[in-house]
């Protein structure tokens, strides 16, 4: 494998993504992650001078809503899969700012 | 202080779009429901919802743009910006890094110095994170997402502003400009209208820039001014020491006029920005933009002068009129209605304004109807209302939108312009102030102004003044 990730990017990957990584996911996930940028270098290869780059996969544009209110309240079934509600909201761990 | 500092300052400006509904789905915006009444699975980031860009929202963006000398961009896209916090349900926000849909404008502002161009950065769309509430009860905070997905823009500025009246004086305008536009209310206290300040400082003449700090929490002018003020001086102390500034963000609190730093070093501020998947790119055409630009209302500096010429109105007095879209739409509604745009004028100018210090309101806060200003001024120049009664009638069309006809026929205050009751109530003032009569004869003009008041005590203030001043001088003269 040509590209190495060190152990240090993977701890600050891991943070970024709230990921708990024991020592042998940390190695496991450092391997894939040197695959993945392999695979990578490998499109790398392709000559792409002139090629708008692609940010979808359909070639498409210009998909509207008007702006048209249609949602009415309906707070019961879209809390119900909350793991705590209180007084009409989810309830999450304090935040402090 | 041995050195000489100056201040670099430059802002990012976050607006709350006046549309219906929220950028990518079609529940309501309206400020204030119970929490989470205004939401769906989109705007809550339940997984497998599908985003669906609101048309509004580019085109006020747009128009935004073009009103600050912005180049459109043509081909724009969405990028997720990934960040964990409970306000923002799917674990990023859709906001635009790579191609947002403004770059390379500016806005003038006045300084003592003569016009100054602030250059524009970019503008970008992007969605409102929800609400956190503190529990204060439970060792908890309760989330509402009826603000989760409001359609915001953010206007960042070039560092192109030196001290607090600059910021002050480029916000007035964006403020304007949008508010011209309809695109927003921009109100600072109901936080439509956000600004945080990147500010550095340098020795006088240096070329480079200094470390910058970003300052959040800024919800009034007066706030933003301390808060320039505070981290110049705490910056420069910073300096004086031989200390670094530290490049963080700091939150201002305007109790204390103070800031501290927000976010700990470990904390890193890695958005790993992506295109979003979800929403396809937006091409605005040529129509689609010559569209836009031929909707573009007139905006303030076009109106000054309009005022000036064609109502003959004095420079400060158009300045304060158009100096608020609402103040400015009153004017010109009312004026057409009456037909006396300078009467309309003073009114504003007065009245609404002494009112609206009074009652410490912006004049965008103003919600009566010119059609009722206009018919209290015509209820005036009929002389069916004398002064003081067009100031109580005034009151009330201020506060509650009334009626001036209908007040005016409620509470008698119509003036007397009956003749004989009159002369009646003048022969009687007359008869009871024989030393003013002998005063006014004796050319002491004064006196005739004490008698008028007499004989408006007796109408009980509803006497037509014109009239009574008439009748006096009849009687005093013959």
């Amino acid at each position: 494998m040509a590209n190495k990730i060190s152990k240090e990017t993977i701890e600050y990957v891991g943070i970024l993504a709230k990921l708990e990584l024991g020592e042998e996911e940390k190695e496991q996930a450092g391997r894939d992650m040197e695959r993945m940028l392999d695979y990578i270098d490998k499109l790398n290869e392709l000559d792409t001078d002139g090629v708008e780059p692609m940010s979808h996969v359909f070639a498409m544009s210009n998909v509207f809503r008007e702006d048209r209110v249609e949602n009415g309240d309906n707070r019961e079934a879209l809390l119900a899969g909350g793991p705590k509600v209180k007084e009409g909201s989810f309830q999450v761990p304090k935040t402090v700012e | 202080m041995s050195k000489q500092y100056e201040t670099v300052i430059g802002l990012e400006v976050h607006v709350e779009l006046a549309t219906k509904t929220k950028i990518f789905c079609a529940c309501s915006t309206e400020f204030g429901g119970a929490p989470n009444t205004h939401v769906c699975p989109v705007c809550m980031g339940m997984p497998g919802a599908l985003p669906v860009l609101n048309k509004k929202v580019v085109e006020y963006a747009v128009a935004v743009g073009l009103a600050t000398n912005c180049t459109i961009t043509r081909h724009c896209k969405f990028d997720r910006k990934n960040y964990f916090y409970p306000d923002n349900p799917q674990n990023y926000q859709i906001s635009q890094l790579y191609a947002p849909v403004c770059r390379n404008g500016f806005v003038e502002i006045e300084t003592p110095g003569g016009s100054k161009k602030i250059g524009i950065h970019e503008i970008h769309m992007e969605e409102d994170a929800g609400k956190l509430i503190h529990d204060q009860w439970e060792d908890c905070s309760l989330v509402d997402y009826n603000r989760s997905g409001v359609p915001l823009i953010e206007i960042v500025s070039e560092p192109d502003m030196g001290n607090a009246q600059e910021v002050m004086a480029y916000l007035e305008k964006l403020r304007l400009l949008i508010q011209y536009l309809g695109a927003s209310d921009c109100k600072l206290q109901e936080g439509s209208m956000r600004a945080d300040v990147n500010l550095s400082v340098r020795e006088a003449g240096s070329g480079s820039l200094g470390t910058r700090t970003e300052m959040k929490n800024l919800n009034s002018f007066k706030a933003i001014a301390r808060a320039i003020e505070g981290e110049r001086a705490r910056q420069i102390e910073l300096l004086e020491e031989g200390k670094d500034v530290v490049q963080e963000t700091r939150r201002w609190d305007d109790n204390k006029e103070y800031s501290y730093a927000m976010r700990s070093k470990e904390d890193a501020q890695d958005y790993r920005y992506f295109p979003d998947p979800d929403l396809v790119p937006v091409d605005i055409s040529e129509e689609w933009l010559q569209e836009i630009r031929d909707r573009q209302p007139e905006f303030c500096t076009e109106k000054l002068a309009r005022y000036k010429k064609e109502f003959d109105i004095p420079d400060y007095d158009a300045r304060i009129l158009t100096g608020s879209k609402r103040l400015a739409d009153l004017f010109e509604a009312a004026a057409a209605i009456c037909g006396k745009p300078k009467k309309v004028s003073n009114w504003l100018m007065g009245e609404t304004m002494r009112l609206l210090k009074e009652e410490g309101m912006e004049p965008e806060d103003l919600s009566f109807s010119p059609k009722h200003l206009a018919a209290l001024i015509d209820l005036v120049d009929s002389g069916t209302i004398n002064g003081t009664a067009a100031k109580e009638v005034f009151e009330h069309i201020f506060r509650e939108d009334k009626d001036p006809e209908k007040y005016v026929e409620e509470k008698g205050l119509k003036a007397v312009s009956d003749e004989g009751a009159l002369r009646e109530a003048v022969s009687r003032a007359i008869a009871a102030n024989p030393k003013s009569v002998e005063d006014y004869r004796s050319g002491k003009g004064k006196a005739l102004g004490f008698l008028v008041g007499q004989v408006m005590k007796a109408m009980e203030g509803k006497a037509n003044p014109a009239l009574v001043n008439r009748i006096l001088k009849d009687f005093l003269e013959s």
